[in-house]
């Protein structure tokens, strides 16, 4: 509670200047009757377009990549120094916010997606390999334990003794991810990333809400649509 | 049991042919995808500079050591200012969830033809615009700093606290509300009573749960200008001060790692 009164207290908001921020407020929200659709069209079309295209090289080199990461990463498969050193991998994917990886990825690899699908690929590595190996944790030991009872080697033992039982959560997982990783690839663009958010940087800056919100009206749309989309198919997987 | 013949003796085959097929055809189309859209992105790719990242890397890198220390003293304001900013976000953003969420789930809702769309779409819109984008927005409203990081961090939690909370409204135990409509309690006391209590701690763990994420989120604002220590990270990184944006980055780890082992212990106590 004193936390919350200081940090009231501390904060600083220059209440003149958002008043006088309010019509321009009005004007953006104004700006969604209609919006603006046809005046940059050919730019929102190709970064979309260019945002599904990192979006899905991103989450299927991420995953492949996760895999193996979160093999290693699960203490009842893995060796100690491969247990230590896979989670070591996740933490350190974890720990920073997507658009920070961007920013040193873009300095490394030049403008352009491609920094902006190493960034999500690296970001995908993170969440999916932890929480495959937390479901492989979670398995049942009685099913691997029959199958290596077969003789079967590490690989075959992996094939099928774990994957069947961690297959169903992991594809739910594997869409979700592919829907959050379009959301990510709306804000790489503002650093130079690639993808749909340096054309809705560069409207913004030159204050034409008008596409701005046709750009925000077409990201909902299809987050929503791929949103049904994962929820019908993770119905039909079932 | 599928088998095949192959002269003359039965070898056991894990699917019928047909499904077969299918599964392969489906990988084909899958991986033509991949292709594909690899192949649009290498289009746009200059690729000497991506050779040349090893180099670049190892550059970079060489300029970050030894991380400048002194910097650390103009750092603590921006610390603050980004705790500030999550927390008041995050309490923002449940207070609003909440009404949202009652609406929003099914056994609850007022109105099923109205008021659930319209909540459902607000949980959809909050939740597919980036926090940096709501910042970006508001930045040009109601002008730089940290308010404007607060609402966004405030309208961007709205959607995932509203949608896992009318997730847990509509998991609740009908049978506790059913006894304590039975007793003749009217529509408000049967929500404080009935429903409450039961999503109490899946309410808690939610707020700490998005905190911690908010946290996470809140060390970028500043780079659009919503103020937090990502005020200082662009001012470093724009300025190629590498000594100064390697400590900033080792504060940043050191409160994302603090604030995640605080709401582990907290969503340990409240479970």
């Amino acid at each position: 509670m004193a936390y919350l009164i200081l940090a009231f207290g501390t904060t600083e908001v220059n209440w003149a200047r958002v008043w006088e921020g309010l019509p321009r407020g009005a004007q953006f929200v104004s700006a969604f009757f209609p919006p603006d659709f046809t005046s940059r069209w050919e730019e929102i079309v190709e970064g979309i377009g260019e945002s599904m295209w990192m979006t899905v090289v991103s989450t299927v080199i991420g995953i492949a990549v996760s895999i193996p990461v979160g093999i290693g990463a699960a203490k009842n498969i893995a060796a100690a120094p491969v247990y230590y050193f896979c989670r070591g991998v996740l933490a350190l994917s974890r720990s920073f916010q997507e658009v920070i990886l961007a920013i040193f990825f873009v300095k490394l690899f030049g403008f352009g997606p491609f920094a902006g699908c190493v960034t999500l690929a690296f970001a995908t590595i993170g969440f999916y390999g932890k929480l495959l190996a937390e479901d492989i944790e979670d398995m049942d030991p009685a099913q691997a334990e029959a199958v290596r009872a077969t003789g079967a080697g590490f690989l075959q033992w992996i094939n099928f003794g774990v994957q069947p039982q961690v297959m169903p959560r992991m594809i739910g997982l594997g869409l979700y991810r592919l829907d959050i990783n379009f959301r990510e690839s709306a804000v790489l663009g503002i650093v130079g990333g690639g993808g749909i958010g340096a054309t809705l940087n560069t409207s913004f800056d030159r204050y034409e809400f008008n596409s701005a919100a046709a750009i925000l009206l077409i990201i909902i749309g299809i987050v929503m649509l791929a949103e049904y989309g994962s929820g019908y198919l993770r119905q039909w997987m079932k | 049991m599928v088998v095949a013949i192959v002269a003359d003796a039965k070898v056991w085959r894990r699917r019928a042919p047909a499904v077969q097929l299918a599964m392969w055809a489906a990988w084909l189309f899958g991986a033509s995808i991949f292709l594909v859209c690899w192949q649009l992105i290498s289009d746009k790719t200059i690729w000497p500079f991506v050779l040349d990242a090893p180099v670049q890397a190892a550059d970079l890198a060489a300029r970050m050591v030894p991380p400048d220390w002194g910097f650390i003293a103009k750092l603590w304001r921006p610390l603050w200012d980004t705790l500030n900013i999550a927390t008041l976000g995050t309490a923002i953003g449940i207070l609003v969830a909440m009404p949202v969420a009652y609406c929003a789930a099914r056994n609850t809702t007022p109105s099923a033809s109205l008021a659930r769309p319209l909540a459902l779409f607000i949980i959809v819109s909050s939740r597919s615009i980036n926090s940096l984008i709501w910042a970006l927005m508001l930045v040009t409203i109601v002008g730089p700093g940290v308010f404007a990081g607060i609402i966004a961090i405030g309208l961007r939690s709205i959607g995932f606290c509203a949608k896992l909370l009318y997730e847990a409204i509509e998991e609740i135990d009908t049978s506790q509300v059913e006894a304590v409509r039975a007793t003749g309690a009217t529509g408000a006391q049967v929500t404080a009573y009935g429903i409450v209590p039961q999503v109490m701690p899946a309410f808690a763990g939610i707020s700490v749960f998005r905190w911690d994420i908010n946290i996470r989120e809140s060390t970028i604002l500043g780079l659009v200008g919503a103020g937090g220590i990502g005020l200082p990270l662009n001012a470093a990184i724009t300025t190629l001060a590498w000594t100064q944006v390697s400590l900033i980055l080792l504060v940043i780890i050191a409160t994302v790692v603090l604030s995640e082992w605080v709401s582990a212990k907290v969503r340990h106590a409240i479970i």
